[in-house]
């Protein structure tokens, strides 16, 4: 049976400082900064803020740091030296998320969730970390200057950062399979995990003939499998570091994805690619022949078809469009669920994944505006073509392209994305509370509140240790090598029952 | 391909909802209409001054 997936996203976003020269990576660390002062000014003086909010800086730990090791079975030696520049702001925060400088973007890392709501409640907590870490910055900043933040992946003149999505897997899985099977998931599954981008970035078209597309990244992908993130870009990238037991388990890092706003496309992009993935390692994809002719040029179609009704060519001769492929799929999906469930996926939101995922495609086939309200092209789409028509404008006027970089505005007063209302699938108030606290299942749990209790006596975090420094002794690692342990069921009676590391030390000891 | 076409067609949601759509469109059309204009009207007030300068002073080098 396929394992739980275990899943996380990663968001690099978009900054600027205005009102002064500056270098990215610079503002980067200062905003960050600015967030972990200010909770440490909240620990000191708010009412039982410091049983919620941590203000020590607890330092990442990069020993089993090796973005260079390749799922195809082979490592880079020197190639790919870590590209983390250590003396760079670096937190990890009390809900088990890493927040740090990366390429010179600010990038949230969400703590490990094991559902795809999950994912939702603490994708949009990040969102929530940075807007909060902007007003801290205001307070710091000269008068006239301000730094703004977007969740999107591109600046519309050829750069672009990244959305990256992991899901657990069983080692045993032949990595070829995977290539094989989520390939065509992958350019798929845009039609609803787009976040829309006004006009093109490609040397090779022009904005006549593509005014509107479904994705924010199609056009930055160039490879069909590779290890590299930044440059030549792969529909499937092969980084294997699973920040786990390497001998059970890969991590599939997935690179392809646009960062989305909507909790609907949220939702969508990381439950149904995670049921895909649990279908793919229990082989039941086999004998569904979705393979593409020439998956990249395919990925780029499916971004530019606005009418979502272009034939893509598969390999065996045959042709499909994604929202045909995106059926077969549901299909598989339903037959899986009832031949082995919906554990894989979290069976408290697999059926409602599945209701949702059939819902969306069939608005998609008899009318997409419907789904302005659900998800992020769809809604950048119809307020960038009302626009428009209201003001009689070129699909090429700059009011248009500052319409949709502002969709991707992170500050509540100023996102157009707020603006357009669209569904919400959690609750604000446990996004709120999602920012200083963890998901209760997974070893997130342990590292948040250890984090809670403790910041002063961990010197190291890293996804699957914590590094104490108890004074005395030399410093004590705690491994976490297994993601669905440390959950609250496992651990809660412990720390509760621990006043001190030492003890919880003993505790760990004894058993 | 073929199976998919012989669900669609047996799917009893489906023909549910093509019969009840007749009626629906203009109402929610209107309805949509409606918040579009809302949204569209207050966009102007939190739009960046000078779109161009803004769209144009937006850089962002170095990402994954």
């Amino acid at each position: 049976m396929a394992i739980r997936k275990v899943l996380g996203i990663e968001t690099e976003y978009g900054i600027m400082l205005r009102g002064a020269e500056s270098n990215p990576i610079t503002v980067s660390s200062l905003l960050i900064n600015a967030y972990v002062s200010s909770l440490a000014r909240q620990a000191a003086t708010g009412p039982k803020a410091s049983a919620t909010e941590s203000g020590n800086k607890v330092g990442w730990d990069f020993e089993d740091e090796s973005p260079g090791c390749d799922a195809r079975g082979y490592a880079r030696e020197g190639a790919m030296a870590p590209e983390v520049e250590t003396h760079l702001i670096n937190a990890v925060l009390t809900n088990g998320a890493r927040y740090y400088v990366d390429h010179a973007h600010p990038e949230y890392s969400s703590p490990e969730c094991a559902d795809a709501l999950e994912i939702v409640r603490w994708d949009k907590a990040g969102e929530r970390i940075l807007a909060r870490s902007i007003e801290a910055a205001a307070e710091i900043l000269p008068v006239g200057q301000e730094i703004v933040v977007y969740k999107n992946n591109s600046d519309r003149k050829g750069n672009s950062y990244g959305c990256h999505e992991n899901y657990l897997m069983d080692r045993s899985v032949p990595f070829a399979r995977i290539v094989a099977q989520v390939t065509p998931h992958f350019i798929s599954r845009q039609i609803y995990t787009g976040a829309g981008k006004v006009g093109t970035e490609s040397p090779a078209m022009t904005a006549e003939r593509v005014p509107f597309q479904l994705t924010q990244r199609a056009e930055f992908f160039e490879e069909e499998v590779g290890l590299e993130t930044t440059l030549k870009r792969p529909l499937v990238n092969t980084r294997d570091e699973p920040h786990s037991d390497s001998q059970k388990y890969r991590r599939l890092h997935v690179i392809v994805g646009d960062a989305n706003l909507a909790e609907v496309s949220t939702f969508l992009k990381v439950g149904v690619t995670a049921l895909v993935l649990a279908m793919i390692e229990d082989d039941d994809l086999r004998g569904l022949d979705l393979a593409l002719a020439a998956p990249v040029p395919a990925h780029r179609a499916v971004s530019y078809d606005l009418s979502l009704a272009q034939p893509l060519e598969l390999a065996s001769g045959q042709s499909m469009t994604a929202l045909e492929m995106q059926w077969e799929l549901l299909d598989r999906g339903r037959k899986y669920a009832e031949s082995r469930g919906l554990e894989a996926v979290g069976p408290e939101v697999g059926g409602a994944l599945l209701d949702r995922w059939e819902a969306v495609l069939h608005a998609l086939e008899t009318d997409h505006m419907s789904l302005a309200g659900q998800l992020d092209w769809v809604a950048k789409y119809q307020m960038v073509a009302g626009y428009r028509d209201r003001h009689g404008l070129a699909w090429t006027d700059p009011k248009l392209a500052a319409l949709d970089l502002q969709y991707h505005d992170v500050r509540p007063s100023r996102s157009l994305y707020e603006k357009c209302g669209l569904e919400r699938l959690v609750t604000e108030e446990s996004v709120v509370a999602a920012m200083t606290n963890p998901p209760t299942t997974t070893r997130a749990y342990f590292r948040g509140r250890c984090l809670q209790k403790w910041a002063g006596s961990i010197s190291a975090s890293n996804w699957d240790s914590l590094v104490f420094d108890l004074g005395s002794d030399p410093l004590r690692r705690v491994p976490m090598m297994e993601p669905l342990r440390g959950t609250a069921a496992h651990v809660d009676r412990l720390l509760q029952a621990c006043e001190t590391p030492s003890e919880l030390f003993e505790a760990l000891g004894s058993t | 391909m073929a199976e998919r076409e012989q669900k669609k067609k047996q799917s009893p949601t489906r023909s549910d909802e093509v019969v009840e759509a007749v009626p629906a469109p203009t109402k929610q059309g209107e309805k949509l209409k409606a918040e579009l204009d809302e949204l569209l009207d207050d966009i102007d007030e939190v739009l960046e001054e000078n779109a161009e300068d803004f769209v144009k002073g937006y850089v962002q080098k170095g990402g994954q």
